[in-house]
């Protein structure tokens, strides 16, 4: 299991800017276990976009998120309503963000960070990975994460030093920054790269023991 | 002097690249660059270049200085967190270095310690604008500084031979918008590209300075064509190299040099000469070039 937190509403206004229609995407797996999906969480965010003034196109709860061929099945189901929405607000951990961006050509913004306490995503050896930084830049990237997909983790941009399209540490590795590069055009996003983007906070790499002590991890005890 | 002055006096200004050694005599490398002094408006000493370990930039930008060599002192950001970089920035301040050039770096794993913790805690973006919040009295955390304010001149890097070349040119508009004051370039070899790239980045209104690697030999143009990320060098200009004798290809390489740096200067504000281990050949290369 991942563990994740929701991000604060504000922060989620400001990632949805001026866009109106918003597919609301849950997840049912570890995030209902945290709170940050499920029915209950889902039914409140839902509320608190309402009450911002937002219109919430539709709401989908799916099981694992992460689990990329289930959400691309769902999904299809949807395909009318999702059309009609100008992006997705997925609650789920960073797997669960980076699986569906890559199965719907539609921007989508993570509503939680996830945590860095250890764990595996519900289901799915996918390539989606997630390090749990604590402070998910999904949203800027066009879901493709800069943590893990650029060997030296940078924020602000391609090194320099990919050739063919491929990383300088390893050749038969994409450039990450390349292909959030390639996903943010596709999208018309490509802006988001002209802002400075912030240093990761690290402090947020080791959260307070008492995380620990949610539901899941206390039966571990 | 800062850079930034050199480039307001409208000339082409020549900075050239010192690599200090895996060692500790430096005397000589110095001793080379001294004849420099009135030819070269400054030297940019690598930090660890190609993640090599070796003697710092902060000690050799000193002793630069301390021989009336101006120094650009590099700084990257590959293994040391900003806790390093904020104290080693303060540290070029008291040691009365003016000028910076902030670079992200390469990866360790492509360097002699490859096992070396990759730090990259900050990218050159955020180190360009955490050096102008030092010069602005703060550091990183909004700690006020005490007393005077340090003050540089800071400088960036670009490849204008990368491909796709815009991720580079918006990461290059934001490191202006950041606070770099010039930038240095990959080595150049095919001059009109250089001047499209030029074009391009028109709307940056910051002073660019073309690179140049001197080319020792066709197997090092042919090396840097498979595994240097944005160099070309054209099939004639490695022709040209190779169909001279041997005993000639210095001649040939300086005159190859000069007649690029010729072609770029107009093209451009300054150039950035990496001799990699000729330096005693930029006084005569500069002569030809007719600077």
């Amino acid at each position: 299991m991942l563990y994740t937190e929701n991000k604060p509403m504000d922060e989620i206004l400001d990632c949805l800017g001026d866009e109106q229609n918003i597919f609301l995407l849950a997840c049912n797996g570890c995030a209902d276990v945290c709170e940050t999906g499920g029915e209950k969480a889902l039914s409140a965010i839902k509320a608190e976009l309402e009450k911002a003034g937002k219109n919430v196109t539709s709401t989908l709860l799916v099981d694992f998120l992460c689990n990329k061929m289930l959400v691309a099945t769902r999904l299809a189901r949807e395909m009318d309503k999702l059309k009609r929405a100008d992006s997705i607000l997925a609650m789920t951990c960073g797997v669960g963000v980076q699986a569906v961006s890559k199965v719907v050509d539609k921007v989508v913004h993570p509503a939680a960070n996830t945590v860095s306490l250890g764990g595996l995503q519900g289901l799915w050896p996918s390539d989606e990975r997630c390090q749990a930084c604590g402070d998910c830049a999904l949203d800027y990237t066009g879901g493709i994460c800069p943590i893990t997909f650029c060997a030296k983790s940078l924020l602000n941009g391609p090194c320099g030093g990919a050739q063919d399209g491929k990383c300088e540490v390893d050749s038969e590795k994409d450039c990450g920054w390349q292909l959030i590069y390639e996903r943010l055009e596709k999208l018309g996003r490509l802006e988001n790269l002209q802002k400075a983007y912030k240093p990761r906070d690290h402090s947020k790499m080791l959260p307070a023991e008492s995380l620990r002590k949610t539901s899941f991890y206390d039966l571990e005890k | 002097m800062k850079l930034v002055e050199r480039f307001k006096q409208s000339k082409c200004v020549i900075t050239c690249e010192v690599g200090p050694p895996k060692g500790i005599e430096i005397e000589k490398v110095i001793d080379e660059l001294v004849p420099l002094q009135n030819k070269v408006d400054a030297f940019n000493v690598t930090d660890l270049q190609s993640s090599v370990m070796r003697v710092g930039s902060l000690a050799t930008c000193r002793l630069l200085k301390d021989r009336g060599l101006e120094p650009i002192m590099q700084l990257t950001c590959r293994d040391r967190n900003r806790l390093a970089l904020q104290s080693d920035v303060l540290s070029a301040a008291v040691l009365g270095i003016e000028n910076l050039l902030c670079l992200t770096g390469d990866h360790p794993t492509l360097g002699d310690h490859p096992q070396a913790m990759p730090v990259f805690d900050l990218d050159s973006v955020q180190l360009l604008l955490a050096v102008k919040a030092l010069m602005d009295g703060k550091d990183m955390a909004g700690n006020d500084l005490e007393g005077r304010r340090p003050q540089f001149c800071l400088g960036a890097v670009v490849n204008p031979g990368a491909d796709p070349l815009e991720p580079q040119i918006i990461k290059m508009q934001k490191k202006a918008e950041a606070g770099a004051q010039f930038f240095q370039t990959q080595s150049v070899y095919e001059v009109d590209k250089f001047a499209n790239f030029m074009e391009k980045v028109k709307h940056v209104k910051v002073p660019v300075m073309a690179g140049l690697v001197f080319l020792k030999s066709p197997a090092m143009a042919k090396f840097m064509n498979a595994n240097v990320a944005g160099i070309h060098v054209p099939d004639a200009i490695i022709n040209e190299l190779a169909g001279v004798e041997k005993e000639k290809r210095v001649e040939k390489s300086l005159e190859i040099s000069a007649r690029l740096i010729k072609e770029l200067k107009g093209l451009c504000q300054g150039i950035h000469i990496m001799s990699l281990g000729w330096e005693r050949h930029i006084s005569t290369v500069l002569e030809m070039a007719d600077l």
